[in-house]
């Protein structure tokens, strides 16, 4: 977790990525609890080919969000993260495997120093669910 | 097309309560594995007052509230009608269970792209401590797409 004390790292550089554990709708019905986000596009089978017109559920984006959150604070402590934002491109869909990235772009030198950070998250088949953006201060 | 007389509409301000067992249940939910989100020890030995609340957890904390679909009754849509286009959060005071959150919701702007087909509805919601002062800001763009016939 504190590695970055001793940071190495310079702009272009990858971060470590994360790899969400296959979508179940077991993880959707916790989400949903969890989360407090009902909307039942994202557990309601029949909801979702009935009302919404779709073939099935389909994952809440700020699941993916909370993946590449996992991918920032797996990579710094919580309090370095001053902002987070992501761009929702595709949902996710049940049995998908999340891989969540991220890269520098840039280092601003100073007290804290200031990471800016590029990041995606795309599903098994490299279809983008999403792209987003991170502020880290060190 | 949404109604612009909206813009700056300000919903009710509204509190809530971080707690221990939701966030516990939040970190099951994303599968995370860092004990600071789920055991009280390892996140004060990380240097926090208690569980601290998740990068998106303050999306969450939108949702407890009497009314979580206010925006989409505040225009009139459905469910099925909407998208979540884009989320952003910018990060002022670390958070943590146990701790209380004022929130107060309004809507920042409302514009159209593709001539209209589209309808984006901005939605930011800053917290506060019991201090007054921010925590955080959550910042949700919602995208609306209107069914054939509405």
């Amino acid at each position: 977790m504190n590695t970055i004390k001793e940071f190495k790292f310079k702009v272009g550089d990858a971060i470590p990525e994360f790899r969400a554990p296959p979508l179940t709708r077991l993880t959707l019905a916790l989400y949903c609890g969890a989360s407090g986000d009902y909307n039942p596009i994202h557990v309601d089978s029949d909801y979702a080919r009935n009302v919404a017109g779709l073939d099935d559920v389909i994952g809440p984006g700020m699941l993916t969000m909370a993946y590449l959150g996992r991918l920032l604070t797996n990579w710094v402590p919580q309090q370095s993260l001053l902002e987070f934002q992501t761009r929702l491109l595709a949902p996710s869909r049940p049995g998908d495997c999340i891989v969540c990235t991220g890269r520098i772009t840039a280092i601003e030198e100073g007290s804290p120093r200031i990471i800016r950070l590029e990041l995606q998250a795309e599903n098994q088949d490299g279809k983008k669910l999403a792209i987003g953006a991170a502020v880290v201060g060190i | 097309m949404l109604d612009r007389t909206l813009i700056g509409h300000r919903f009710p301000p509204f509190q809530v309560e971080l707690e221990k067992g939701r966030l516990r249940l939040f970190a099951k939910a994303i599968g995370e594995t860092n004990p600071i989100y789920t055991d009280e020890d390892a996140a004060r030995t990380a240097g926090y007052r208690s569980l601290p609340m998740p990068p998106t957890y303050p999306f969450c904390l939108g949702k407890d509230i009497p009314d979580p679909f206010d925006t989409l009754h505040l225009f009139g849509l459905d469910f099925a009608e909407i998208l979540h286009g884009e989320q952003s959060f910018r990060y002022r005071l670390p958070a943590c269970a146990g701790d209380t959150l004022y929130g107060q919701k309004r809507v920042s702007d409302i514009y159209a792209r593709k001539n209209g087909a589209l309808e984006f509805i901005v939605v930011v919601t800053e917290f506060k401590d019991g201090e007054g002062r921010v925590v955080c800001e959550a910042e949700q763009t919602i995208v609306v797409q209107r069914r054939a016939g509405s």
